[in-house]
């Protein structure tokens, strides 16, 4: 029992983490019908700008936690945002209204490149960040298990939760909020009516990047290991999310995150977890194959 | 037309992105050990400079030589005099290969390499350029024509000449089995399933150590023999050598010759059945099926059966090049199998022009020996890949080559 | 000649969630018949299209179609056996051709059933076995003389995407011809058409039916057309039938004229 809950604590805070990857994919996906397939490598590139400037603010003598945390944590949004952008912009934008398969391949395309850039300026060696938020609390003890919980998982969820909240009132409550579901639904006639259509997009990009930066700057603090290739299947897990959630929908991306953490942890704690990987696809072929709306997704009329 | 001024603001924001994005990651290096750091401002200023003075060159560029085309639809119709005479060319080449002066053990090797990769290439081309079914999995078909060829010499003493066509069997039936649940998924998630089930089985591969040695792969996987002679320096008793046979000394080369040329014979039986098949009713199903799935409902078209033979041709073909792969390196391991070489074999047929069968052959010899010429070049492979993945879709999202021949014309009666 | 039942629509409902498209609908359309479906913008004249090629599972309802003395339960039937068992084909409102293909090639995937028959199941076809040749120049035959028929023989090899907008429509009725259907569905078959265009398609739709007996549904808007050419008409508001009979008689319809006025009322 108390291992039981030890593994559902891991599995939110890693669920929580996909959450926060897999909202980018479904507001992308919801506005632009596309699988942004380079945004798991946004997320990477979010977890090395945080590393780098954890290093950089520690050797500069920023040593107050709290203050280190929050520079790190704008700067890692600000700048992983601008990455968002540019993949917008240069692979995506070019190829609006292009042969159907042209802007995935050209996702695929954007993936590879920011991988091997990335390879290429930061090296291939896995890179390490000493823990900075250490120590927990034990949750309770149970079957002779100690269940605990560290500040960090505390952070993490809470953290998800906050931003959840807050974008989830952004789409809801303001203009550009109203505009995003207007291009959603109609891009052309969004269009028409006076909504800067491109403008809407780039800003959802800007949104899901910056929130993927928000789970590499977790990652990183939760695992202190990084490299170059986290970004893939990191990217395929949070996709899987997306897709279990129902694509589309910012409350499903939470819910299909949070299901993928607790499959996940679970699955390590229980059976053989060199193939926990393999139980994340068998439920995204599952979900895709039997319920291809997703949990909480719209049911698609096909247009004839 | 912009002035001067607006063109220079333009070049100016671009430069600033430009510098966002460079200065954390190329501004800094953190030290290994996740303390310290090295700074490269130059070259953060470097990147800002080239981005500045690169938008304001394009800017400067008369319209029609911009990267932008946004026709989607290959309009041209060619004679195919052109195409055949290239072929034709290539053909000649591709046998004589081994005769020419610069042939040596190095480049002989290295074409066989490039034929494998033109035979993945027009197998994934079956399933992407012609059915339009976006296969970002096909790796695992490949793998499973090695490992079956592997494991059947391993547990039944099989030998090449069995398994190349049983490996084609065993693959096809693989992509049936991998089509089945997928086919009523649209574009893109079929994308996204078929990426999973590529790493279901490399990740198989991998943990199924009892079975597949795990990591450590498969060795000692024998070499096609020539009628049943095998090619080498002594034999056992009772095994007669085909260089014995015809009388010459053994040469190391000689057995990388005769694989050249059974991989070469296969590329030309598998380009022979993609030619002869585009013209047959399950072909133009493929691209009927690739340009509207629902048109093809309203004619009577089932959509299953055509996407599964597409998947299972595709798989198959990827099954026969799984076989020559494994002959070639006398030994696979997972990692061979990984998703970059998906994405290797996407981007050949991406850029070959999807559907063309000449584009694709170009397309994957250039890949395959691209790396060889300069070891500096080595490191910048991928991402050059990437970089020409994305600029080819923006430039034309049809492919290099969209010189589209019809399977069918009204004067040949 | 006594007029042969082809097509019995009986019941049919369609529901989207709350929506009802299609409300308790019946109708027979007839062999040798053109039977318009017209009604107001939403009336539901698609949905019952797409209900009858399978493209939609109708809530409730039957459509059976009869072919020499066999009957097909339609909403039973998987979409593209209703077009190859059936013999039902059909075009689309905003025309479906296969853009990248040529007009010749177009013309002969619509014979992939008979061809697909005649090739041993492609691999007469691979071996060049002569049976599967005879049957590709049959269809090209087939497809010529259709193109004679439109004037677009010269544009044979022609990517079908290309053609003018007019020539489009007319390639979809002729290419779902090549099916070889007992009933034809052809969804606003001249809209964006000039009127010469119109007529011209209209003269088109009643060959069809006189030279190759089958019974021809049409949704239009194009009065024009559809008082011109129609046998009987059918009209559609808010999914329910408000008459059924010849177009004189529904041209006076006080039903049909206040479904037609309060849509133009604004």
């Amino acid at each position: 029992m108390g291992y039981f809950l030890q593994q559902l604590v891991n599995g939110l805070t890693l669920g929580a983490i996909y959450a926060l990857i897999a909202i980018g994919y479904t507001m992308v996906y919801g506005i632009v019908g596309m699988i942004n397939f380079a945004h798991g490598e946004i997320f990477m590139i979010g977890a090395f700008i945080s590393l780098i400037f954890f290093v950089v603010l520690g050797v500069l003598g920023v040593t107050w936690l709290p203050l280190a945390l929050l520079l790190v944590l704008l700067l890692a949004m600000a700048l992983t945002a601008v990455y968002g952008w540019a993949v917008e912009r240069i692979a995506y934008r070019p190829l609006r209204g292009s042969f159907r398969l042209a802007p995935l391949i050209s996702a695929i395309g954007m993936s590879i490149f920011l991988q091997n850039y990335v390879l290429l300026v930061q090296g291939a060696h896995e890179k390490t960040l000493p823990p900075m938020i250490t120590g927990g609390f034990e949750l309770m003890q149970s079957g002779g298990f100690m269940v605990s919980v560290s500040w960090l998982q505390l952070i993490i969820v809470g953290v998800t939760l906050l931003l959840m909240v807050v974008f989830t009132a952004v789409i809801q409550l303001t203009p550009l909020g109203r505009a995003q579901r207007a291009t959603e639904q109609d891009m052309t006639m969004a269009a028409l009516l006076g909504i800067d259509v491109d403008r809407t997009i780039s800003l959802t990009f800007v949104i899901g990047a910056a929130l993927a930066a928000v789970a590499g700057l977790m990652v990183t603090l939760q695992y202190g290991v990084i490299d170059f290739f986290i970004g893939f299947l990191a990217g395929v897990k949070a996709f899987t999310a997306a897709v279990l959630g129902g694509i589309g929908s910012l409350p499903g991306a939470v819910l299909g995150g949070l299901l993928i953490g607790l499959i996940e942890a679970l699955w390590s704690g229980y059976c053989p977890s060199e193939y926990k990987d393999v139980a994340v696809y068998a439920v995204l072929i599952l979900v895709l194959m039997f319920r291809p709306t997703g949990l909480l997704g719209r049911p698609e009329v096909e247009k004839v | 037309m912009m002035g001067a001024a607006p063109r220079l603001k333009d070049a100016g924001l671009a430069a600033l992105v430009a510098l966002a994005l460079a200065f954390p990651l190329i501004g800094f290096e953190t030290a290994e050990s996740g303390v310290g750091f090295t700074t490269r401002f130059p070259w953060v200023a470097i990147a800002g400079a080239a981005v500045f003075a690169g938008r304001l060159l394009l800017g400067l560029l008369p319209q029609r030589f911009h990267l932008r085309q946004r026709a989607s639809r290959s309009t041209a119709v060619s004679d195919g005099k052109f195409v055949k005479l290239a072929a034709a060319a290539l053909i000649v080449f591709a046998v004589l290969l081994p005769v020419l002066p610069f042939a040596s053990r190095r480049s002989i090797d290295l074409a066989t390499l490039a034929l494998i990769y033109v035979i993945l290439g027009w197998g994934l081309n079956v399933v992407v350029g012609l059915a339009g079914l976006l296969d970002l999995g096909y790796v695992a078909f490949y793998a499973v024509g090695a490992y079956s060829f592997a494991l059947a010499v391993q547990w039944f003493g099989l030998s090449f000449w069995e398994m190349l066509p049983l490996s084609g069997v065993t693959a096809a039936t693989a992509g049936i089995l991998l089509g089945i649940p997928v086919l009523r998924l649209r574009g893109d998630y079929l994308a996204i399933v078929t990426l999973g089930f590529g790493e279901i089985v490399r990740i198989v591969l991998n943990n199924w150590t009892s079975m597949t040695g795990g990591p450590n792969g498969i060795g000692d996987i024998p070499r096609p023999t020539v009628f049943g002679m095998p090619i080498a320096p002594g034999a056992p008793a009772g095994v007669t050598t085909f260089n014995h046979v015809i009388g010459i000394a053994y040469d190391p080369i000689q057995r990388l010759i005769w694989l050249y040329y059974v991989a070469l014979a296969v590329a030309l039986i598998i380009n022979w059945f993609s030619l002869r098949i585009r013209r047959l009713p399950v072909g133009r199903a493929w691209e009927a099926l690739r340009e509207d799935e629902i048109a093809c409902r309203a004619l009577g078209l089932n959509p299953t059966t055509i996407k599964l033979s597409a998947f299972a041709t595709g798989a198959m073909t990827g099954g026969f090049a799984g076989v020559l792969f494994a002959a070639r390196a006398g030994f696979i391991s997972p990692e061979s199998f990984n998703f970059q070489e998906s994405a290797t074999v996407l981007s050949i047929v991406v850029l070959g022009g999807m559907g063309s069968q000449l584009g694709v052959a170009l397309a994957a010899v250039i890949l395959a020996t691209l790396p060889e010429f300069g070891r500096e070049f080595a490191q910048y492979r991928m991402l050059i890949f990437g970089a020409a993945m994305v600029a080819i879709m923006i430039w034309r999202p049809r492919g290099l080559f969209t010189v589209r021949a019809p399977s069918v014309r009204l004067d040949q009666t | 000649m006594t007029r042969q039942s082809l097509l019995a629509v009986e019941n049919l409902s369609m529901r989207f969630g709350g929506v009802v498209a299609v409300d308790d609908l019946s109708f027979t359309a007839y062999r040798r018949e053109i039977t318009a479906i017209i009604g107001p913008n939403g009336a539901g004249k698609t949905t019952v299209f797409n209900c009858l090629t399978g493209f939609y599972r109708p809530t409730g309802g039957s459509l059976v179609l009869t072919q020499d003395d066999r009957n097909f339960q339609l909403e039973r039937l998987k979409g593209y056996r209703i077009a190859r068992d059936a013999g039902v084909a059909r075009t689309f409102q905003n025309v479906r051709l296969f853009a990248g293909m040529t007009v010749l090639e177009n013309l002969v995937v619509a014979q992939h059933v008979a061809l697909t028959r005649a090739s041993g199941y492609n691999l007469g076809g691979l071996l060049g076995l002569k049976r599967h040749q005879d049957a590709e120049r049959a269809a090209i035959v087939r497809a010529r003389e259709w193109l004679d028929l439109i004037d677009l023989t010269g544009r044979a090899d022609e990517v079908a995407g290309n053609l003018p907008y007019g020539a489009q429509r007319k390639l979809e009725i002729v290419r779902a011809m090549c099916t070889g259907p007992r009933l034809l569905c052809v969804d606003e078959p001249a809209a964006g058409l000039n009127p010469h265009e119109s007529a011209d398609l209209a003269r088109f739709l009643v060959l069809i039916r006189d030279r190759f007996g089958i019974g021809i549904l049409l949704i239009e808007h194009d009065m024009t057309v559809v008082m011109g050419i129609s046998d009987h008409v059918i009209v559609l508001n808010y999914g329910k039938k408000v008459a059924d009979a010849s177009p004189a008689e529904v041209r006076r319809d006080p039903a049909v004229i206040k479904a037609y006025l309060g849509e133009e009322g604004d």
